[in-house]
């Protein structure tokens, strides 16, 4: 039983991460359709600046700060420069510009900061808690809550702010939106900048859950991220939050149990597959009535059934 | 030639060979595939298992060729139920299923790979018989162009629902396609194993899936003398940086973006449109 429950909540600190990376790659994908490779660059880079200013100055939260301010503006940058230019290509073409970026920003990392990676000097949120039998450490609590915090604010702006109406009227029908006055590439940068401070968030935990960083620990997750948001439906931000934790809970107890057939890393891919195979469409992007019978039956309102179902209430 | 041109050229025939094979699939047939390294890997792991079992190479180029060329069809299938930016997540889960299992099993060797592959026999005849191969290749991929079904293969790339309204079996098509590069990229992987004499985990993963796509997008999807330039351009790339080692990987991602960023139609298309002003204005 303490297995079962120590796996289960390794699934869901797994998952926490997993949905903070995989926000930013459906909300790119949502607007442009555009598979954003060049994000877990961005979720490295945030990875290392949390690190570095922490190490620097001592305060993590200073750390945390700066990484996604400046995560947040190299995503809009990116977007100006990178993708805008190619909007009108075919899907490979940002695909591949997008993993020349990665590949930039991978190695720039490796050259600056050394093949070894780095630690914190202290590292935050030591110690841990007993909980049931189960030690969990607060950076895992941290994770967790600042996953909440950060999911849970993003869906309160998107359905209780005019802003968020806009984003979300572009979302659906970008060029209805635009002849109502919503000024696509504002919203455009809103995404990117959302999206990658978010990935940045995702770095600079993950930095602190294994007290290391390193210039090819975005790889792994990002291509975890792209499953998770097929698993959800792409672009559809309930599928890819409930998808992220599933997977997060497939893949603890997976390692567990299958671990001489598969590693870790293809149980996520493996599960993808299985479920392209039955419903090519993604597990959570049903037609109208499907999502609207979820939220009905669980009785939800406002932004929790904006997050479920993407349709404003 | 030395020692070092000969390598390089056979590198260069190799990756010209995984390039016009997926070329017939991303290419042609338009089904953009992520994972195309996975089949490369079969066919050396199918090759490395077969030679060291004492077989020569006559017997593992075709069996590789036929196994890449099966697996090609049963990730085929999946092709049929997703399309576009799904499929390409689909062919990319398949590259990561394939790595998965070779690094857990030990029959194939693991994290470690398999090594001490034997020779091929040909021994200095070796690398020619690799570019007799590619040569090969790109005549099979002009025939298969020029060809019905490569006309088939242009409408299901071009518009896959007017293709099957015309009565084009669409399906088939694709699975032909894949059956068919993938296939090509077997008899890549067995070249490699011999070439390279042993065969890892590293050389199949996703950064080769998407270095063979780049060579296609680079080269110009569907020509066939892009693909081939693009691979050759794309191989010889890091050597030509070699003299900036540490910042090599970095001007390589910027080149890929840059490429993508300028001339996203793909650099042969551009020369040859370039080629045909020239001489118009000289005509003129």
């Amino acid at each position: 039983m303490s297995l079962f429950l120590n796996l289960a909540s390794q699934g869901l600190i797994n998952g926490a991460v997993y949905a903070l990376i995989a926000i930013g790659l459906a909300m790119v994908f949502g607007l442009l359709r555009i598979l954003h490779i060049a994000h877990a660059g961005l979720f490295a880079l945030g990875g290392y600046l949390g690190l570095v200013v922490t190490n620097a100055t001592g305060s993590f939260a200073l750390g945390l700060a700066v990484s996604m301010a400046v995560v947040a503006a190299c995503g809009v940058l990116m977007y100006r420069l990178c993708y805008e230019p190619i909007l009108e290509q075919p899907p490979y073409v940002p695909l591949i510009a997008s993993v020349g970026m990665f590949l930039a920003i991978e190695e720039l990392l490796r050259l600056v900061f050394g093949d070894h990676g780095l630690s914190y000097h202290v590292p935050p949120l030591a110690g841990a808690i007993d909980l049931g039998g189960m030690r969990i450490k607060y950076a895992e609590i941290a994770v967790v809550v600042m996953a909440c915090v950060l999911l849970g604010g993003l869906a309160l702006f998107a359905t209780r702010t005019r802003i968020g109406m806009a984003w979300r009227a572009t979302v659906s029908e970008p060029r209805m939106a635009a002849s109502c006055g919503v000024s696509l590439r504002q919203v455009r940068h809103l995404n990117f900048a959302i999206g990658s401070a978010f990935a940045a968030a995702a770095g600079v935990m993950v930095g602190v859950l294994n007290n290391l960083v390193e210039p090819s620990m975005g790889a792994v997750p990002s291509y975890k991220a792209l499953a998770i948001i097929v698993l959800g439906g792409l672009g559809n931000m309930g599928g890819t939050l409930v998808a992220a934790l599933l997977l997060g809970l497939v893949e603890a107890f997976g390692a567990t149990y299958l671990s001489n057939y598969l590693d870790r890393d293809s149980i996520a891919f493996a599960a993808m597959l299985c479920v392209l195979l039955v419903r090519p469409e993604g597990l959570f992007s049903g037609t109208k009535g499907s999502t609207g019978l979820l939220a009905r039956k669980l009785q939800l309102k406002g932004a929790a059934k904006w997050v479920l179902t993407k349709r404003p209430s | 030639m030395g020692a070092y041109e000969t390598s390089i050229l056979t590198l260069v025939a190799i990756n010209v060979i995984l390039a016009l094979s997926l070329n017939l699939i991303s290419g042609l047939c338009g089904q953009v595939s992520l994972g195309h390294a996975a089949f490369f890997g079969v066919g050396a792991y199918a090759t490395a298992l077969l030679a060291k079992a004492g077989a020569n190479l006559w017997l593992t180029l075709p069996a590789a060729l036929l196994l890449a060329g099966v697996c090609g069809l049963v990730v085929g299938f999946c092709s049929l139920r997703v399309r576009d930016d799904f499929l390409a997540i689909a062919t990319m889960a398949a590259g990561f299923l394939f790595l998965g299992v070779v690094r857990t099993s030990d029959a194939l060797g693991g994290e470690l790979g398999i090594s001490q592959i034997p020779e091929s026999g040909l021994e200095g005849f070796y690398p020619y018989f690799v570019v007799l191969c590619a040569v090969a290749a790109g005549v099979f991929c002009t025939w298969v162009k020029k060809s019905w079904l490569g006309y088939a293969f242009e409408a299901v790339s071009a518009d896959e629902t007017a293709a099957r309204s015309l009565g084009i079996d669409t399906p088939r098509f694709k699975l032909a396609a894949f059956a068919l590069g993938t296939g090509l990229a077997g008899v890549a992987g067995c070249l490699y194993a011999y070439y390279l004499g042993t065969v890892g985990v590293e050389a199949f993963g996703f950064p080769v899936s998407v270095m063979i796509l780049a060579m296609v997008v680079i080269g110009g999807m569907g020509s066939i003398w892009g693909s081939v330039l693009a691979a050759a351009l794309l191989t010889l790339a890091p050597e030509w940086f070699r003299f900036i080692n540490d910042y090599k990987l970095l001007v390589f991602g910027l080149l890929l973006f840059v490429m993508m960023r300028f001339v996203p139609g793909g650099l042969f298309p551009l020369v040859l449109r370039q080629a045909r002003r020239l001489r118009g204005e000289a005509a003129r």
